[in-house]
């Protein structure tokens, strides 16, 4: 079953874009502009087509819960926006609201911040590891599908290292679909199995990446 | 007896207001002008209406008084908060629900006599005040909104309700615009002496009947900028987002 599809979708930037994004990894790749974050808005339903639809597992989101649908494939946006209060409070903002518990730690750990952070003011923190905060943040949800709008922007080689071997743990190992918007093509290489090319908000390319490798 | 004398000669201030905005280059002297006929103009209507009303000894005709007041008070307090949308019928809503509540609690508890006399100043009182605090309050939830849909958008991708997801803001409107009441009837009669009793000290009444009747219309005001800030932030937000708890474009973007 594919994880999402887009049909004749226009939507600002975009113009009839038609495209499958399967389970595993998919990185959406393309010049500034050329409509990569609005597709993940679009998934996500922050944001419904002017025309076309938008399929999640073979069903019109516009059929689903939309709180449901961002729980199962949540969105961690290009800009952090934290919420005010301490790592922790934005760790486990989503599962609160499901009067879930998180391990706050280990969710840490696994995007490379350190346990003494939790207390922190979240808007102390620096660009990039705030950065690394919304994915641990998105990850409490134990969501099914992460749309990650590009994720290393602020990162150096070493922490972008790190959030890259996080991401492939997540997908090869607890099954997590990534859809990856960025725009540099050697991370998308690095890191997907399927890519789809956006030009100036139509579908260039969609093809299985051979290519990939470890960071 | 208050003469035409007596209020042209007050006007000297308000020349002084306009010197001192000449002066230091703020330019209002127009607005200042503006304000002074519409408001002798709307005031000497507003009081040969209440004459008529008066004379006519029917209390029937307080209500179409005051949902006239409630009606500008709208258009008013709209200017504030252009761009929240369909804000005109939630305003409407807030400032005749807080009047006729006050109004109604007032009457049943026997804080307020039912004539005329007594309802026509003070639904006016609530009414203004009431559409100050709205305003207020309106104008920080559309600013807070605008300046932080990042952070609306991020709780919504987690899974938020657009309710949930405005809080925080919705919280700060709240509070907003209630301070001002709340500040005034702790000051009064520390730092200022508030108008009704200055009005009924002018007027000769004993200071102790000044003071009940400032003390009714503080805490009947309270009552009525609560309903009607809460009244207009509840409904108000819902402008904002589509019902698929997306915030709508005119902010998002």
């Amino acid at each position: 079953m594919t994880l999402f599809r887009l049909e004749d979708v226009t939507f600002r930037a975009l113009r009839e874009v038609n495209a499958e994004l399967p389970r595993g990894t998919t990185c959406v790749w393309g010049p500034s502009g050329a409509g990569k974050s609005t597709i993940l808005r679009l998934l996500n339903r922050l944001a419904d087509p002017e025309h076309g639809r938008v399929l999640f597992e073979d069903r019109d989101v516009r059929e689903l819960d939309p709180l449901e649908l961002r729980r199962r494939a949540v969105l961690v946006q290009q800009l952090p926006a934290p919420i005010p209060g301490t790592v922790a409070d934005n760790v486990a903002y989503g599962s609160r609201l499901l009067h879930r518990h998180v391990d706050v730690g280990q969710l840490l750990e696994h995007v490379g911040l350190p346990d003494s952070y939790r207390d922190r003011d979240a808007r102390r923190l620096s660009v990039g590891e705030q950065q690394r905060l919304m994915l641990a943040r998105a990850l409490a949800l134990e969501p099914e599908a992460l749309l990650l709008d590009e994720p290393t922007s602020a990162l150096d080689e070493a922490a972008r290292e790190k959030v890259e071997a996080t991401l492939l743990h997540l997908c090869e190992d607890l099954g997590v679909s990534l859809v990856l918007v960025t725009h540099d093509r050697t991370q998308a290489e690095r890191l997907a199995e399927h890519f789809v090319e956006l030009e100036a908000g139509r579908v260039r390319a969609a093809e299985p990446l051979i290519l990939r490798s470890a960071p | 007896m208050i003469g035409w004398g007596q209020v042209a000669g007050s006007l000297a201030l308000v020349g002084i207001a306009a010197l001192l905005s000449f002066w230091r280059g703020i330019r209002i002297e127009q607005e200042i002008a503006w304000a002074v006929f519409r408001s002798f103009v709307q005031l000497i209507a507003l009081g040969y209406v209440i004459k008529l009303i008066f004379e006519a000894g029917n209390i029937g005709y307080v209500v179409p008084l005051l949902a006239l007041m409630v009606v500008f008070g709208a258009f008013t307090a709209r200017n504030r908060a252009r761009a929240i949308p369909n804000v005109l019928p939630v305003l409407l809503l807030s400032l005749g629900v807080a009047v006729a509540a006050t109004l109604g609690l007032a009457l049943a508890v026997g804080a307020l006599h039912a004539n005329s006399r007594t309802l026509i100043p003070v639904g006016g009182m609530v009414i203004g005040q009431a559409m100050i605090a709205v305003a207020i309050a309106l104008s920080r939830l559309e600013h807070e909104v605008g300046a932080s849909a990042a952070e609306i958008e991020a709780r919504l991708s987690l899974g938020a309700t657009a309710r949930q997801a405005i809080d925080p803001i919705l919280r700060r409107s709240l509070t907003a615009g209630m301070m001002q009441t709340i500040d005034s009837t702790k000051t009064a009669g520390l730092v200022f002496i508030p108008g009704t009793t200055v009005g009924m000290l002018l007027g000769g009444a004993a200071p102790l009947d000044a003071i009940r009747l400032q003390l009714i219309l503080f805490y009947l005001l309270i009552g009525g900028v609560a309903i009607s800030v809460v009244l207009a932030v509840t409904f108000a937000y819902r402008g904002f987002f589509t019902a698929a708890h997306q915030l709508r474009d005119l902010v998002a973007w």
